[in-house]
């Protein structure tokens, strides 16, 4: 089955994965408007009220499930595609729609043209070590 | 991948996130390095691909476009409750390089691992991270059977910088991986107060 139903053939060959459609749950939107692509290691902060807001809003299941998880500890974006095996791209455009919601924010990490802290190098150094 | 809940009434901890990543050739033991430290979650990421195979733009829809799925190594380890490392294994195809860009993004720095039976299958990473200027730690995989080459002839052959570390490992063994990182990050020091240098005159 190919993606566009046409039976093109891909450039692609058979090690590159299955050909899908992840964005039905998105509706088809592979990103939110006004939002930046999240980085894989952005944190995702469920807010404080969440549980209570979350009854009233109309929410997925997939939706409800990032929101659960970021209420037990922040949770990067990568970690929840792989906790929820879900696409990294589907799990962007849900975070997404629970920043537009307000129930999560987003705490993106160093901006890349930063370098962190020089102890903050030395910490992951010792944790390292420690390990 | 969740570490417990937080006390209640406080705010929860929001940990500073870093990441390296992990790139070399087929077989290099990419997988292996990334899960010796760390519980390995496969990580799927489903990319929009024009008939090109390039990226389509990200606020297009998915109409008549490709999806596929590209699975990379994932792994995290907890330094800190409040400091947290991710490795990501990259694609080891080259045509999924695009995917690169976005994870060498913000990253620390990288670790190519190289197998000294086949060497030329890192040419490719090592350029990368040099145009790019991302420190990056050459890991010498020491396969059974291959002959040690001694570091200097790999320096040799991949024709480093001298800056940049190389150094035996063993995927396979804790330690020796943990040996690597730590590498990267000094590595990354080292890098980041030559810049500051070179900024501040
Ligand atoms: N002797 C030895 N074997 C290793 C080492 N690292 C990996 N291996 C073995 O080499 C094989 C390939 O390792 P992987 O970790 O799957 O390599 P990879 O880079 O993830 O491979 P692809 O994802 O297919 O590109 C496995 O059978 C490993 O057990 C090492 O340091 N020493
Ligand atoms: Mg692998």
């Amino acid at each position: 089955m190919s993606a566009d139903g046409q039976g093109t053939p891909h450039w692609f060959d058979d090690e590159a994965g299955p050909v899908v459609r992840p964005y039905a749950m998105t509706r088809g939107r592979t990103s939110s408007p006004g939002q930046h692509r999240l980085d894989l290691i952005a944190l995702v902060v469920a807010e404080r009220y969440a549980e209570d807001r979350e009854a009233d809003q109309a929410l997925s299941p997939e939706h409800v499930d990032i929101v659960e998880l970021c209420r037990q500890a922040p949770q990067s974006v990568a970690e929840l595609a792989a906790e929820l095996d879900l696409p990294v791209g589907v799990v962007r455009v849900l975070v997404g729609d629970l920043v537009e919601d307000e129930l999560v924010h987003v705490r993106r990490p160093v901006p890349p043209a930063e370098l962190p802290d020089e102890s903050i190098l030395r910490d992951v150094i010792s944790g390292l070590r420690a390990l | 991948m969740i570490f417990g809940r937080t006390e209640r009434g406080g705010p929860p901890v929001e940990p500073v996130t870093l990441k390296i990543l992990v790139a070399g050739g087929f077989g290099a033991g990419k997988t292996t390095l990334v899960g010796a430290v760390s519980e390995i979650k496969p990580l799927r990421t489903e990319e929009l691909l024009t008939e090109a195979g390039r990226p389509v733009d990200d606020t297009s829809g998915v109409e008549g476009k490709h999806t596929t799925t590209v699975a990379m190594d994932f792994g995290r380890i907890t330094l800190r409750e409040d400091l947290v490392l991710y490795l990501f294994g990259t694609p080891g195809q080259d045509r999924f390089w695009f995917l690169w860009d976005e994870l060498a993004t913000g990253a620390l720095g990288a670790v190519v691992l190289a197998d000294t039976r086949r060497l030329e299958d890192c040419f490719a990473a090592v350029d990368y991270f040099e145009r790019r200027a991302i420190p990056f730690v050459v890991g010498v995989n020491c396969f059974d059977g291959a002959a040690r080459h001694p570091v200097e002839d790999v320096r040799r052959a991949l024709d480093l910088d001298s800056a940049v570390p190389v150094v035996l490992c063993d995927a396979r063994a804790r330690d020796s991986v943990k040996d690597v990182l730590i590498e990267v990050v000094r590595h990354a020091m080292a890098h980041a107060a030559e810049r500051r240098h070179t900024v501040t005159g």
